[in-house]
């Protein structure tokens, strides 16, 4: 047994290494400065501990506007990506011809680099002098005024980054659910069937339980992904988020370790936990509510 | 209900550009009488399960029209023929439990047939019983064995009191032991409720021991139907002799000439009224008498003692399978020292057909 054992850690020492070095040392470190005052880099020098740094940052308007940014994001595009990603690709699983072809449509997105969707957002959406943009010039066939979405009002702001953020994040989540779909037998349609189940009884009694792990996959990844975005908002707004008010949390961080303003890394790190925080308490609140509604078939 | 296909033919389409389609089932013409235990007997590929997916309505045929009763069903979805189908392998919805399960096909009914949920699980109880799982209602499918999953299937299939019951496959996924008692179970159950039932298989066994009625199929086409001991004791042709029973009949290459079968050059039997010309001789296994004068002589390969019987193994220069096997009674004592044993064959037990149609003749008793 003793044998045994020790073997078995040995073949686990790689991955432990790997991840104790670049996994949990840094967010202990992390965890560490967050508490440690003015903490410098460069000098590896603080004058004080406390949680002076959490303060700051929670009185901090810009840290304010990120995490209420960041909010909004997760609650908007997680629960529609999801759903319009499971309606297109149950539509795609129900049509035969062209599936292919769709399949690789919906696809492209996912093999395209996000800066140049972004640029490409950008000009679609922005108002220039020159032109009202594509957008614009679609809502005025309806009688709408243009909109600047890009340096405009906020709400149209935040259209636009959860409408790209929906658009970025869409094909991956088709590819997963339509496999999902995919690997539900025939038998149990063909069993629906016979027994005249109505196409809605069969979806949500059969089909969207027999999907749901996948589901499930979805959006908890789905939530960690949104809480952590960050270049999308880059891509169609700047480098500079806070004068745009479209900063994220990890916007936040970033700017206060590299930006203009940067320099920070105690700041940084506190607001780094606080996200830690907040990523971990929504991931546990769906665990929990899974467990009721996610089958798991072995 | 009584059930008849007339004519029902099967086409699936060909893939791709001027492919001919596959002709599953072709010119299927029988009739089940009302509550009656039907099996559908067939080699794989045979075109059973197709045919049992037409009566379902899961498939439509290309030709032919389906009858249950005096109803013409064929142009009718599955929900509205009244059938219960049982799949090979349950196809169980795993996330719910036995009685969710059970239940489901209820909760589609609509409009005055709608019930409530007291009724329903009312309704499943009374199946369950009947089919006893009724301890096992919380469970999910995931927990249950083979046969108590097979039990669930037959009792979601049956809850809806379906006109016609269909089986596909029901004991291929049971162990050699389950397999006996859950057959005689599909009896007892088919018994009492009294339900038109056709099973498909491709176990000539479980085929014979629990149906009212057998049709052997071969690619698509009936080969004979009929009760299980007259087409035992009658094959129609050489697949159906060869089809069923167990140890296997046993086939040799002969010739009839002037009333009498040879088999090589002996004349082994009487078969006044069969025209000249090489045939197929086959022999049941327990057509076989041991007989020191014999006139088929084999070559002894060696003996089986099952207890009650015993089982001779031989070879013959004429026989098409390497071996032969003969069952015959463990009152009989076989010389073991001896390079041949003899045999007289009992006339019922042997069949002759034609060389090349392999279609019976039928010879002088």
């Amino acid at each position: 047994m003793e044998g045994k054992s020790a073997k078995g850690w040995l073949y686990l020492l790689p991955a432990i290494l790997f991840l104790g070095v670049f996994l949990v040392y840094p967010l202990i470190d992390v965890f560490i400065y967050s508490f440690e005052e003015g903490y410098n880099s460069a000098s590896q020098t603080f004058f004080g501990t406390g949680i002076y740094n959490y303060s700051y940052i929670l009185h901090d308007p810009y840290f304010l506007q990120a995490v209420k940014n960041t909010f909004i994001l997760v609650i908007v595009t997680v629960p529609l990506s999801t759903l319009i990603a499971l309606g297109i690709s149950y539509c795609l699983s129900s049509i035969k011809p062209l599936r292919e072809l769709f399949q690789t449509v919906f696809f492209l997105p996912y093999v395209t680099n996000t800066l140049a969707v972004g640029l490409v957002f950008m000009i679609l959406f922005r108002k220039t002098p020159y032109t009202d943009g594509l957008v614009n010039l679609l809502l005025g066939l309806f009688g709408v005024s243009p909109i600047d979405f890009i340096d405009g009002p906020y709400w149209a702001k935040m259209f636009v980054l959860c409408f790209y953020t929906i658009w970025v994040v869409l094909p991956f989540k088709i590819l997963i659910l339509t496999s999902a779909l995919a690997s539900v037998s025939e038998e149990y349609y063909n069993a629906a069937k016979i027994d005249g189940t109505r196409p809605f009884r069969i979806f949500r009694k059969i089909t969207l339980p027999m999907i749901s792990p996948m589901l499930f996959y979805l959006i908890i990844t789905g939530f960690i992904g949104a809480f952590k975005a960050y270049s999308d908002a880059v891509a169609l707004f700047g480098t500079n988020l806070n004068a745009a008010e479209m900063n994220t949390i990890v916007g936040y961080v970033y700017d206060m370790l590299y930006g203009d303003s940067g320099g920070y890394p105690s700041y940084a790190s506190a607001a780094a936990i606080v996200l830690f925080a907040i990523v971990l308490t929504i991931t546990c609140i769906n665990l929990l509510i899974s467990k009721k509604h996610v089958h798991y078939v072995g | 209900m009584k059930l008849v296909l007339s004519n029902v033919t099967k086409v699936f389409p060909g893939r791709g550009r001027g492919s001919q389609g596959t002709v599953a089932v072709d010119g299927l013409d029988f009739e089940i009488p009302d509550g009656e235990l039907v099996a559908l007997l067939g080699p794989s590929g045979c075109g059973k399960s197709t045919t049992l997916n037409l009566i379902s309505g899961l498939q439509k045929p290309t030709e032919g029209r389906i009858f249950f009763g005096d109803d013409d069903v064929t142009d009718l979805p599955p929900e509205n023929r009244g059938v219960g189908l049982v799949f090979q392998n349950y196809a169980l919805y795993p996330h719910l439990t036995v009685m969710d399960n059970i239940i489901f096909p209820l909760g589609n009914l609509r409009g005055k047939d709608r019930m409530s949920k007291p009724e329903m699980h009312k309704k499943a109880h009374e199946i369950a019983k009947l089919v006893q799982i009724d301890e096992l209602m919380e469970r999910k499918p995931g927990e249950l064995s083979g046969g108590q999953q097979q039990r669930v299937a037959i009792a979601r299939a049956l809850v809806k009191m379906p006109r016609v019951l269909l089986l596909d496959e029901p004991l291929s996924n049971l162990d050699a032991r389950l397999r006996l008692q859950t057959r005689e179970e599909i009896k007892r159950i088919q018994r009492e409720t009294g339900i038109t039932t056709v099973f498909v298989t491709h176990d000539q066994d479980e085929a014979m021991s629990i149906s009212d009625r057998i049709i052997v199929m071969k690619a698509g086409v009936v080969q004979q139907q009929g009760g299980p001991q007259e087409v035992y004791d009658s094959p129609a042709n050489l697949f159906v002799a060869n089809f069923l029973g167990t140890p296997p009949i046993n086939v040799f290459s002969a010739r009839v000439q002037g009333g009498s079968l040879y088999i090589g050059d002996d004349a082994v039997m009487n078969a006044s009224g069969a025209p000249d010309g090489e045939v197929w001789a086959a022999v049941r296994p327990e057509g076989f008498v041991l007989d020191e004068n014999g006139p088929l002589v084999c070559n002894f390969g060696g003996l089986e003692v099952m207890g009650r019987d015993i089982s001779v193994i031989s070879s013959h220069a004429g026989a098409v399978n390497p071996t032969i096997r003969s069952i015959i009674s463990a009152e009989n004592r076989v010389d073991t020292s001896s390079k041949t044993v003899r045999f007289s064959l009992k006339p019922n037990k042997v069949f002759i057909f034609d060389k090349n149609t392999e279609e019976r003749i039928l010879f002088g008793a």
